[in-house]
């Protein structure tokens, strides 16, 4: 509708533009999340003629202790929220003093911000085998280093919880870039002249990230905690590259659990009802972590 | 916009403004950087860069370089054994999977472009039925965790035939409805005015749609160009399961087959890490005002 009343469009023209679109989304998003909870209510096994519907079955095994998905899937929920757990207080607090140290004025933060993010760009895998080479029990830097200065070796990959140690490293040195860019964005965004006020006012350094920066960017936290679980709760590359999921199966995750028992046992049915479980969890710790953010919110 | 809105809001705004103002003019800054803050970022870059520097020193080492303990910082010679062995392999054809990446990630890259602005513009300029739920369709699918679509697509991917071909990681990744949102954003902020007078000289939508808001969305393009094109390189998890032969794979599951292929040998593993990362490093290096800029709108606005 143009404000001169013309005729912006002919009635199909917006169905044209959004019609590419739309086939992608429905093909590949919309369908896909029903059909999901279709094959999860089905014995969706690849070796089987039919796909006879089992009901609430699929959801019952994962509850039910005798059956053989109970130990896979749950230990996989309880490696990924260990995981969760670990990392994100890492990878929000490292990135939020990252774009602290980042939003000071100073020639060539450009380039710090640039070279901070630079791991970010490089895939899982390439980050995998460096990391898998640097924490190397044998030949590794890191333990060369340890060595060189008089300490023993350390089993970064075959023992615990040093292999969480080293894949929660691996994450953070991948990832903090990320969410230092969105920290920094949100730094950027805070009006200047509230600082100078509190300034004024003899607040400290303490005091005005207290009072200026904290109320201001708690809606960058909201979303950067979010995010960073989300993303965490994904867990796969990481532990399949450094671990193979090991040692025994402590750090296989959900997102493992769910691709052995569909895509490498073939039995997609509780794939997908596991995948559906593993949402439902995340969206209760979304909606939980909105409402304790919203809740410090002054009124 | 709205956290602007929540900070100076309130009773005390307008004062804080005025009293920043005068702050202003007595020349108070809002920080003084010492020496510190040189010597932290500095000890955080090389973080940052050595063990990439690792990296590319060890694919010219030998094997035993490599292995040495106590490290062995520089090669004792240098030698292109590792490039050699990864070029030369037959089992292992990573000229052919970084071909099979570049393909993968170009087409990628233009299939999300063409989509997305097409269906963003509509979204962004027309009335039209059914706007107001394709729009709701869109912002739920953004907190839809991926995995969720995993099996279902695996299946389609399998009654399309797609299963090991490029077609699987090219299309199903372009339903994706960030670069709509991101796009839209940039559509929104240019000015009706241009499109009206051009409609007047008797353009219709297409021709407004090419020569007009495309042109002027350059930085936007550019921006969802770079991200979808890093998005499909760097793509791990799905790659891994609908690629299987050899030859059809690109870099990220090509890798980790050579990673069990040469247990040991660190240079030829590193050296296949570096034919990864490089063309993505150059790309940053080129575009990284975009990718960091993208990044962060990504948290403004979603």
């Amino acid at each position: 509708m143009s404000r001169t009343g013309l005729r912006h469009h002919r009635p199909l023209t917006p169905y044209l533009f959004v019609a590419p679109y739309v086939v992608l989304l429905l093909a590949f998003v919309v369908g896909p999340a029903v059909f999901g909870v279709w094959m999860s209510l089905h014995n969706w096994d690849f070796m089987l003629p039919g796909k006879p519907w089992v009901g609430l079955q699929n959801y019952l095994d994962l509850l039910d202790s005798s059956s053989v998905i109970f130990h896979p899937f749950w230990n996989g929920m309880k490696n990924t929220f260990l995981f969760v757990l670990i990392s994100v207080p890492f990878l929000v607090t490292i990135p939020l003093g990252l774009s602290l140290l980042l939003n000071q004025k100073f020639a060539g933060r450009t380039f710090f911000r640039a070279v901070v993010f630079t791991p970010f760009v490089l895939g899982v895998a390439v980050v995998g085998l460096l990391f898998g080479y640097l924490f190397d029990p044998e030949v590794g830097l890191i333990n060369g280093i340890l060595s060189g200065v008089g300490l023993p070796k350390v089993a970064w990959l075959t023992t615990q919880p040093q292999a969480w140690i080293t894949i929660v490293v691996t994450t953070i040195w991948w990832t903090i870039g990320f969410n230092a860019v969105i920290f920094l964005a949100g730094l950027q965004g805070l009006p200047g002249e509230l600082y100078e006020a509190a300034e004024l006012d003899g607040a400290g350094r303490w005091a005005r990230f207290r009072h200026v920066t904290v109320p201001g960017l708690r809606n960058i936290f909201l979303f950067v905690v979010t995010t960073t679980i989300l993303a965490s709760a994904n867990l796969f590359g990481q532990p399949y590259i450094l671990t193979r999921g090991g040692p025994g199966d402590s750090t296989t995750t959900a997102i493992m659990a769910m691709t052995n028992e569909g895509l490498r046992g073939f039995r997609m049915g509780t794939a997908a009802a596991m995948s559906y479980v593993l949402a439902l969890a995340l969206t209760f710790i979304s909606i939980a972590n909105f409402l304790i953010m919203r809740e410090r919110k002054p009124s | 916009m709205t956290m602007t809105k929540l900070i100076t809001s309130g009773p005390s705004g307008s004062a804080s403004t005025e009293l920043g103002r005068r702050a202003h003019q007595r020349g108070y800054s809002r920080s003084r950087v010492g020496p510190l803050t040189y010597v932290a970022m500095t000890v955080i870059s090389l973080i940052f860069v050595l063990p990439l520097l690792w990296m590319v020193l060890t694919t010219f080492k030998t094997e035993s370089d490599a292995r040495s303990i106590p490290i062995r910082v520089l090669p004792s010679e240098w030698t292109l054994r590792a490039y050699r062995v990864i070029f030369d392999d037959a089992a292992n054809p990573v000229y052919t999977w970084l071909f099979n990446s570049l393909m993968v990630s170009v087409l990628h890259m233009l299939l999300t472009l063409a989509v997305a602005s097409a269906a963003a513009y509509a979204l962004a300029r027309m009335q039209f039925a059914g706007r107001n739920l394709l729009f709701g369709v869109l912002i739920a699918t953004l907190f839809v965790p991926g995995f969720i679509f995993f099996m279902p697509n695996y299946l389609t991917m399998s009654t399309l035939g797609w299963l090991d071909s490029y077609w699987a990681l090219v299309v199903p990744g372009a339903a994706g409805a960030f670069g709509v949102f991101f796009l839209r954003q940039f559509f929104l902020s240019i000015p009706r005015e241009l499109e009206e007078s051009a409609l007047i000289d008797g353009a219709n939508s297409w021709t407004i749609f090419t020569r007009i808001v495309l042109p002027l969305s350059k930085p936007g393009l550019v921006t969802l160009a770079v991200l979808s094109f890093l998005g499909a390189w760097n793509d791990f998890i799905w790659p891994v399961f609908v690629l299987f032969s050899p030859n059809k794979m690109t870099l990220a599951p090509g890798l980790a087959t050579l990673q069990g292929a040469y247990t040991t040998d660190y240079p030829v593993v590193m050296a296949g890490a570096t034919v990864a990362a490089v063309p993505v490093l150059i790309l940053y290096v080129v575009v990284q005002r975009y990718v960091i800029e993208g990044v962060a709108n990504s948290g403004l606005k979603g």
